[in-house]
């Protein structure tokens, strides 16, 4: 069976709630069979309004939303057959594990039998046999998280929503449910829609991420590029760490540019930038740039240590580097042999590659 | 080492159960003298009146102190046959000090109620002793029985033996529309007599229904305070309150307005023609009238604990049921329901207490048809004075409430009450 690169389809979709505001513009979107797309953004960025548009919660004030072809616009959310894992997982507290498990199978009238089955096997793959008899409130936050996304499995759907799904967790439990989520999504092939604002958790899932903001997809693809190419100066502020530098453009080549700063001038690599005299904000990841470098590297800059914040694995660094005190450096502890003290001069180098110059802040 | 382990001690050496005694007991000092005023008000208010009705009702001390060389003589009478000539004398002598002191009207009266004709068995018997007929000397059996022939009855002095004890349950058979017959035992009232266990039945059937209806009415309304947005929410919310806030009697002089056969609900049924101008149906002075004005007075004490239960429901769950595959009205059944079943039980446990002891608003909109018990009570309590029967059928309106109580624990659980 051949993989349909537009299972899930979102044609020129716009959505309004209150016909003053575009809280979703003019979406456009495919999703492949069996992927696991990420709609990654803040609060407000429209992510959710997509995923209750998809799910049927919430209709489309312009535009289409398709499923494996066919336009689901006016199809009841009962009918669409898309399983939903929500914020705050919605187990029905009134049914044991075994019956909010059964519930979707029994309204689509399956066999007893079957359903034991299928409940059986569900909750073996969140590991979570011998949990049937238990009420929801007598289950952890992270058991609950597992039912609720057994519950979404367990009638076999093509597209699975999960809204922010581990947001309740603690830090150790919601990495381990990042893994076990993806590890489940890989072993049944179920096309995920995730939507969820913690980036490291997108990075960590996903084979593709939907950057949103202002109810605009700001990029579309996969996690390294997001990191490493982000398009715009939103991504690559809300992707990772960055250092930003805002000039104006007063060289420009194919593949370098110079900008002007404050006091000074450096070479950056132009992404949205085409012409002389435009304004630029460059970013650099804080990994991208090294103390002492060996090689000769095009940036070569003198800063004066502000601060230095231990981090267990890492070294975080702020600089006062061309007339910015906010310049972070990030030291792998393995080569902190170096001695890093507050007000010492150290000096800082970077390719011009990875300083993106992207549009203006 | 056994005993150290066995006792803790704190760092100073005190044992630490003492210790934590210690620190406690200002606590619990302080928190007691915070509920203090409240349990004096409920044992003033509540404990006390309820006891003191209680007593009451099951009173019956009157003849008990009345003829006391009487009972202490009857203990030893097997009821069977006349009594030996001591209870006569000893008759004789305690009603010989009622006369003097003029009590023995009250006795006659209260005897009479035991047995018919013993008004005037005593009257004849107190004429003797003022005119001094009676000779203390010579056998007084003889002569009271020459006073009036029924002292040689035994039925007589069968009925005097009835009300030896100091307290009765005959109030209570009375409420269920029963007495004690002569000889002791229980007996219901004639067929066209029976008043009051009509009332009861028909006080269970108005609250029963004023609770469906309130139901009913209630369960959308608070649906939709739940999950409209706050602007009309609060809307709807003063509107289910603003009543509540009226006086009770002002809601009840609206409806007799709105329902009495020259009211606005008629003359609109006329208006629409509906009904002929000459045949206005009669919605006030009977059961009608009573139902509707009850269930509008009551609607609050459904919609409120529903409205509670149904904000804490997570939208989401019942998303969460459609998308699962439920229809709209599967996952109302199946999950949203279920859920609000607390708030039910509140609801309805709530309305059909209040509506059992309703009394303004039956009393002026009930008619003869509609009244309730709780009307009957008030009777007795204003018109015939007879406290003991409306404090004993307070109780049994009171031990009914509790039984329903009861049974609804035993069905639904009250830990399953969710009041807010």
């Amino acid at each position: 069976m051949s993989k349909n690169p537009e299972f899930v389809k979102f044609d020129k979709v716009d959505k309004s709630y209150d016909g003053k505001v575009l809280v979703v513009k003019d979406l456009q979107l495919d999703i492949a069979e069996g992927e696991f797309i990420t709609m990654l953004g803040p609060s407000g960025s429209g992510k959710t309004t997509c995923l209750m548009m998809l799910a049927g919660f919430e209709t489309p004030t312009h535009g289409e939303i398709l499923l494996d072809g066919n336009i689901i616009s006016n199809i009841p959310p009962h009918k669409r057959g898309i399983g939903m894992v929500f914020q705050n997982y919605a187990l029905f507290p009134h049914m044991t594990v075994y019956e909010n498990l059964a519930f979707p199978l029994r309204v689509r009238k399956v066999e007893k039998d079957e359903i034991d089955k299928k409940v059986d096997k569900a909750l073996s793959m969140v590991s979570l046999n011998g949990f049937e008899t238990r009420m929801p409130a007598q289950l952890s936050g992270g058991q609950q998280q597992r039912v609720a996304v057994a519950r979404a499995l367990v009638f076999d759907p093509a597209v699975v929503l999960m809204d922010e799904p581990l947001g309740a967790l603690d830090k150790n439990l919601r990495e381990s449910m990042q893994y076990e989520i993806k590890h489940i999504h890989e072993s049944i092939g179920v096309t995920v829609v995730y939507v969820t604002h913690d980036q490291s958790e997108a990075l960590t899932m996903s084979n593709r991420i939907a950057v949103f903001n202002d109810g605009k997809v700001q990029q579309l693809s996969d996690p390294a590029e997001l990191y490493e190419k982000p398009v715009n100066s939103f991504v690559a502020e809300f992707i990772g760490e960055n250092n930003t530098f805002n000039g104006e453009v007063i060289d420009i080549d194919k593949d370098k540019c110079k900008v002007k700063l404050a006091n000074s001038e450096i070479l950056a690599n132009p992404i949205s930038v085409k012409s002389k005299g435009e304004k630029t904000t460059v970013s650099l990841r804080p990994e991208r740039a090294l103390i002492n470098p060996k090689d000769k590297m095009d940036n070569m800059f003198t800063g004066k240590i502000e601060e230095v914040i231990y981090h267990g694995d890492h070294t975080r660094v702020r600089l006062n580097l061309l007339g910015s005190s906010e310049f972070i450096l990030k030291v792998p502890n393995s080569t902190s042999n170096l001695e890093l003290k507050v007000s010492q001069d150290i000096n800082i180098g970077w390719n011009s590659l990875d300083a993106r110059a992207l549009d203006p802040k | 080492m056994s005993s150290e382990v066995k006792q803790i001690l704190t760092t100073d050496g005190i044992p630490l159960e003492v210790s934590l005694k210690k620190a406690e007991r200002k606590n619990k000092i302080k928190a007691f003298l915070l509920v203090a005023p409240l349990l004096l008000f409920l044992v003033i208010t509540y404990i006390f009146p309820i006891g003191e009705m209680f007593t009451r009702s099951i009173d019956d001390k009157m003849i008990t102190n009345m003829l006391p060389k009487t009972f202490k003589k009857m203990e030893s009478w097997d009821g069977q046959e006349l009594p030996p000539k001591e209870i006569f004398s000893a008759f004789y002598y305690d009603y010989k000090v009622l006369v003097e002191n003029q009590e023995h009207g009250k006795l006659g009266q209260r005897l009479n109620k035991e047995k018919n004709g013993f008004n005037s068995t005593t009257k004849r018997l107190f004429r003797n002793i003022k005119r001094k007929k009676i000779d203390e000397s010579a056998s007084i059996k003889e002569q009271m029985i020459k006073v009036h022939k029924n002292w040689g009855k035994v039925e007589y002095w069968q009925a005097i033996k009835r009300t030896a004890p100091p307290y009765t349950l005959a109030k209570y058979l009375k409420g269920m529309d029963m007495y004690y017959a002569a000889d002791g035992s229980i007996t219901q009232v004639d067929e066209d007599r029976r008043i009051h266990r009509i009332l009861w039945l028909r006080t269970l059937e108005i609250a029963f229904f004023v609770t469906v209806f309130c139901f009913l009415m209630g369960y959308p309304i608070a649906h939709l305070l739940a999950t409209l947005p706050m602007k009309y929410s609060n809307l709807l919310m003063i509107c289910v309150l603003l009543p509540f806030w009226t006086s009770l009697l002002v809601r009840t002089a609206s409806w007799m307005i709105l329902l009495q056969q020259q009211g606005v609900v008629n003359d609109f049924f006329v208006m629409i023609g509906l009904v002929a101008d000459d045949s206005r149906p009669e919605m006030m002075y009977n059961k009608v009238g009573t139902y509707v004005a009850m269930t509008q007075i009551l609607l609050p004490f459904m919609v409120l604990p529903l409205y509670s239960v149904m904000k804490t429901i997570s939208p989401s769950l019942m998303r969460a049921g459609k998308s699962l595959g439920g229809t709209p009205f599967v996952a109302f059944w199946k999950v949203y329901f279920p859920l609000t079943i607390p708030g039910i039980g509140a609801g309805c446990l709530l309305v059909f207490i209040l509506a059992i002891g309703y009394y303004i608003t039956p009393a002026l909109v009930g008619g003869a048809s509609g009244t309730l018990i709780s009307n009957q009570i008030a009777y007795h309590m204003k018109t015939t004075l007879d406290w003991s029967f409306a404090s004993a059928m307070g109780l049994m309106l009171l031990t009914g409430v509790l039984v329903i109580y009861w049974i609804y624990n035993k069905l639904v659980g009250v830990d399953n009450i969710k009041l807010g």
